[in-house]
């Protein structure tokens, strides 16, 4: 296999080998989203009516923390070690190894999210169509945070106190992800036609960032490591 | 006569040319500030409004536009140098883009001061989730983050360059994260912050408002200007010039 399509589809296989050879890491982002996500009740108070209408931004802001501590690792290993180097090094555009890097780490934290999320809900009081919503906007939205998230974790790439700094670049430019992903749950209680428009921009910003992040990234990287 | 466009692209002819600017941007600035706080205070009519009049606290405005005018100006300023500065590779327009972030936070921060201090007897509340007054925060934020990741990293080169890429990835990220909390359908979010209305202002109000944010800028000017000649001095410090320069100034 060669060409770019070869390159990205050796880089994703690469990391997820390593990843689940390592599997602890992928829970660890799980439990912290499911976590943090049933801290706000006890928080809160219990009743089913708050809780119903808290639930699509508790989780989506959960789901936002969780992706953002798993940004540290997208390419902390590869430069301790050295390997990122040589991938600056290597023939191949940059910005496809990084789109393959983000595709794996989004398989790892962001899918998974995706998935558990109707079980969050439920405990949220959400209800049927709901649900589902819920899980179809993190499976659209998700990936915006990965590839956005990407561009700050090559920023602050072995920086001290890498992590804070990462959050503080990094959770202003999620906002729009934020409002588009929760909204669109919020609506689905009212009325399923209008999750339309919701669904449309969330998938709007995964294409501009599929295009652009990428790009950015790959720019961010050669900064950090020359 | 031929100009040499890039003459002062040097951060050796720039602290000069800095150190002749930077009063005359001072004293612009005192002089139109004062004009148009004498202005606002004195020429401009007591109340606004028909049936629900803002009264004396509507003075505000002045300072309240104009700082919000100046945060937003100058994240495209600091944008505009951060893109010189990775296309062209110039030290200057870096040291510039640091130069121009903490006066821009502080406007924005202003402009939010002001406006809940505005928002508390005109609206009854401190702070509402409007449109407007969320993406100022937001603007406040990527001020914060510039400057913290800048600050973060010790080599200046890449403190430059990584603060740089992110102030552009700010830039275009603002349109969307503005129209994504000014949300398409008005009926559904109901925004507090009137739009702006120019064109049914007061004549005096208007030229109190618009002097202030002539003040500002000239603010502005003159702490870039100085900001920028202490990071020449810093980065600069092993150079002959710089040397020679404290020598003559008989500082150090």
């Amino acid at each position: 296999m060669n060409g770019m399509l070869g390159t990205f589809v050796v880089i994703v296989r690469r990391d997820l080998t390593l990843a689940l050879r390592r599997g602890t890491d992928v829970l660890t982002t799980l439990f912290f989203f499911v976590i943090v996500a049933s801290l706000f009740p006890l928080g809160v108070g219990s009743e089913k009516e708050l809780l119903r209408f808290l639930g699509p931004g508790v989780v989506w802001v959960a789901a936002l923390l969780a992706s953002m501590l798993a940004l540290e690792r997208l390419f902390a290993s590869d430069y301790a070690d050295g390997t990122l180097e040589q991938m600056l090094l290597t023939p191949q555009p940059l910005s496809v190894l990084v789109l393959g890097k983000v595709v794996a780490h989004w398989l790892l934290t962001g899918l998974p999210l995706a998935l558990i999320a109707p079980l969050l809900g439920l405990q949220y009081g959400l209800e049927g169509a709901s649900l589902g919503v819920m899980a179809l906007a993190l499976l659209l939205g998700t990936p915006v945070l990965s590839l956005i998230g990407a561009i700050g974790a090559a920023l602050t790439l072995g920086l001290r106190g890498g992590g804070i700094l990462l959050s503080l670049l990094v959770l202003p430019l999620y906002i729009p992800v934020l409002v588009y992903g929760a909204g669109a749950v919020t609506v689905s209680a009212i009325d399923l036609a209008d999750v339309q428009p919701f669904m449309a921009l969330l998938g709007a910003f995964l294409i501009l960032a599929l295009a652009f992040a990428p790009l950015a990234t790959a720019a961010a990287l050669r900064i950090s490591v020359e | 006569m031929k100009f040499n466009w890039f003459r002062f692209s040097s951060p050796a002819t720039f602290y000069g040319l800095a150190g002749r600017l930077a009063p005359w941007s001072a004293a612009l600035a005192l002089l139109t500030g004062a004009l148009a706080l004498y202005w606002g205070f004195f020429e401009t009519p007591d109340r606004l409004g028909g049936s629900n009049p803002q009264k004396e606290y509507y003075r505000i405005i002045f300072i309240h536009v104009a700082s919000a005018w100046l945060s937003m100006w100058l994240y495209v300023v600091l944008a505009a140098w951060s893109a010189i500065g990775l296309v062209f590779n110039t030290r200057l327009s870096y040291m510039m883009a640091v130069s121009v972030a903490p006066t821009g936070a502080i406007f924005t921060f202003l402009a939010l001061f002001t406006g809940s201090f505005w928002g508390r007897p005109s609206w009854g509340t401190w702070w509402d989730w409007d449109p407007r007054l969320t993406s100022e925060l937001i603007l406040f934020f990527l001020y914060v983050g510039y400057l913290a990741l800048h600050s973060a990293i010790d080599d200046a080169r890449r403190a430059d360059r990584a603060s740089a890429l992110l102030a552009i990835v700010g830039l275009v990220c603002v349109p969307v994260i503005f129209w994504s909390i000014n949300c398409p359908d008005p009926n559904q979010c109901a925004a507090l912050h009137q739009r702006s209305s120019m064109s049914q202002i007061d004549g005096n109000i208007l030229f109190a408002m618009l002097t202030l944010t002539f003040s500002f800028w000239m603010y502005s000017f003159y702490t870039s200007f100085h900001r920028v000649r202490n990071i020449i001095l810093l980065r600069e410090a092993d150079t002959t010039w710089v040397n020679e320069q404290l020598a003559r100034e008989g500082g150090a």
